[in-house]
């Protein structure tokens, strides 16, 4: 058995192929930035996420640090209950500030850590205690109506 | 009397069409069983790859270009009346890898290769190699279907994998060098919006049941082919139309599947 020019141009076609998904994988999807591999887990309780998903990011300083990794309502103080996946290189003081925050006025939402000054630091499963709900649009959209309205009605006063 | 008549020429059609999807299944099978060959004598496998996937080649390029052109040209009209020209590249992307790079690779697959194919096996049959073969006690199936079928699977992911590669370059050359999108934001968004795991690899997985599909049918079209000119045509014809449609209805049920409940 020898080798011909047949097996060359199968193998450009293969290596090629190959070369293409690789290209996928890096340049177009997010396996160049996946080396989250170590991570430790902690929870926060929101009374209103609005329309944050799981694997959403987790910023701090616009850095992504973490992902959502699950979220579930919390049966007995009814609100939810969100877990998250924080790169292990990052650590966090006692009284971070966690936020739900909208990229822009339409985009996605994700959740922003806002470190606080407590000299120890958050270990794997401990709660974040301060927590701000997502701004949901109806809601600023009432208040400001109800605002307006009663500033209408000083002038009558 | 033409109501039984009828009624019999649809009897008919229905044990017609339940037995080929029998017969359909057996080939299948015999395929599977019988395609030890194609690996040990790996040559015949790549002499396959050569015909169906190699020379598939330069149409599977030149269409994810233009392709991957199209959209960003069309998705920069609709997003910049949002404002949102930055996310071109990851609605490029996203569609390309999801849905466009395998339906389109596959469909156009199947009229180059799963044609040629057909075609082949129906002639080799219509001018009696196949059962010259049987007569010299070598199995056709193993000897001739199999490493057909095997190079068709193969070369499918990679074809669409280089399909979907050339389109996000097509996306690239129009949506950043000729309109002037920003090339930061074109990569970032692609990047942040395209997940390895969530869309890469269920687009190759869908690749890869097309690969199945098309091959399977071309083959199954060629063997079945009465071996007649008129059978050989009629059969390629079935073969691109039956696997275009298979691709199509098997892409809904994929992503069904795949994307459901976000």
């Amino acid at each position: 058995m020898k080798r011909t020019t047949l097996d060359l141009w199968v193998g450009i076609f293969v290596v090629a192929g190959l070369a293409a998904l690789a290209v996928l994988a890096l340049k177009v999807g997010n396996l160049s930035t996946y080396n989250m591999s170590e991570t430790y887990q902690l929870q926060a309780h929101f009374s209103n996420i609005g329309g944050l998903k799981p694997q959403a990011s987790i910023k701090s300083s616009g850095v992504l640090v973490g992902r959502v990794a699950q979220i579930s309502l919390d049966p007995e103080r009814y609100e939810a209950k969100v877990t998250m996946t924080i790169d292990k290189r990052y650590q966090f003081p006692k009284d971070t500030f966690a936020n739900i925050m909208t990229s822009g006025l339409l985009g996605e939402q994700y959740i922003g850590l806002i470190p606080g000054g407590d000299e120890a630091f958050l270990k794997a499963g401990d709660e974040i205690k301060k927590t701000q709900s997502a701004v949901v649009l109806e809601d600023l959209i009432s208040r400001f109506l109800y605002s307006k309205a009663e500033d209408s009605k000083q002038p009558n006063k | 009397m033409t109501i039984v008549e009828n009624l019999r020429f649809l009897g008919h059609r229905i044990v017609n069409a339940v037995w080929r999807i029998g017969f359909a299944s057996r080939f299948f099978i015999l395929i599977l069983f019988y395609s030890g060959t194609s690996f040990r004598r790996f040559q015949l496998t790549i002499k396959e790859l050569f015909s169906s996937g190699v020379m598939s080649l330069i149409i599977i390029l030149v269409a994810g270009t233009f392709v991957g052109m199209v959209l960003g040209l069309q998705g920069y009209e609709t997003l910049k009346r949002y404002g949102s020209e930055s996310a071109l590249g990851s609605l490029v992307a996203l569609s390309l890898v999801r849905e466009l790079g395998p339906v389109l690779a596959a469909l156009l697959f199947a009229s180059r290769a799963g044609s040629a194919m057909t075609a082949e096996i129906g002639l080799m049959k219509a001018t009696e190699q196949i059962s010259a073969m049987e007569m010299m006690a070598i199995n056709p199936i193993a000897r001739v279907v199999a490493p057909r079928f095997w190079a068709g699977v193969i070369s499918m992911p990679l074809l669409s994998a280089l399909f979907s590669a050339m389109g996000v370059f097509g996306g690239y050359v129009v949506g950043v060098v000729l309109i002037g999108v920003d090339q930061g934001s074109f990569w970032s968004q692609m990047q942040a919006g395209v997940d390895f795991k969530h869309d890469i690899v269920n687009g190759m997985i869908k690749s890869f049941v097309f690969g199945v599909a098309v091959t399977a049918i071309a083959l199954f079209e060629g063997y079945d082919a009465p071996p007649t000119a008129e059978g050989v045509s009629g059969a390629t014809t079935r073969t691109v139309v039956e696997s275009s449609l298979t691709i199509l209805f098997l892409d809904f049920i994929l992503t069904a599947f795949m994307f459901q409940g976000e």
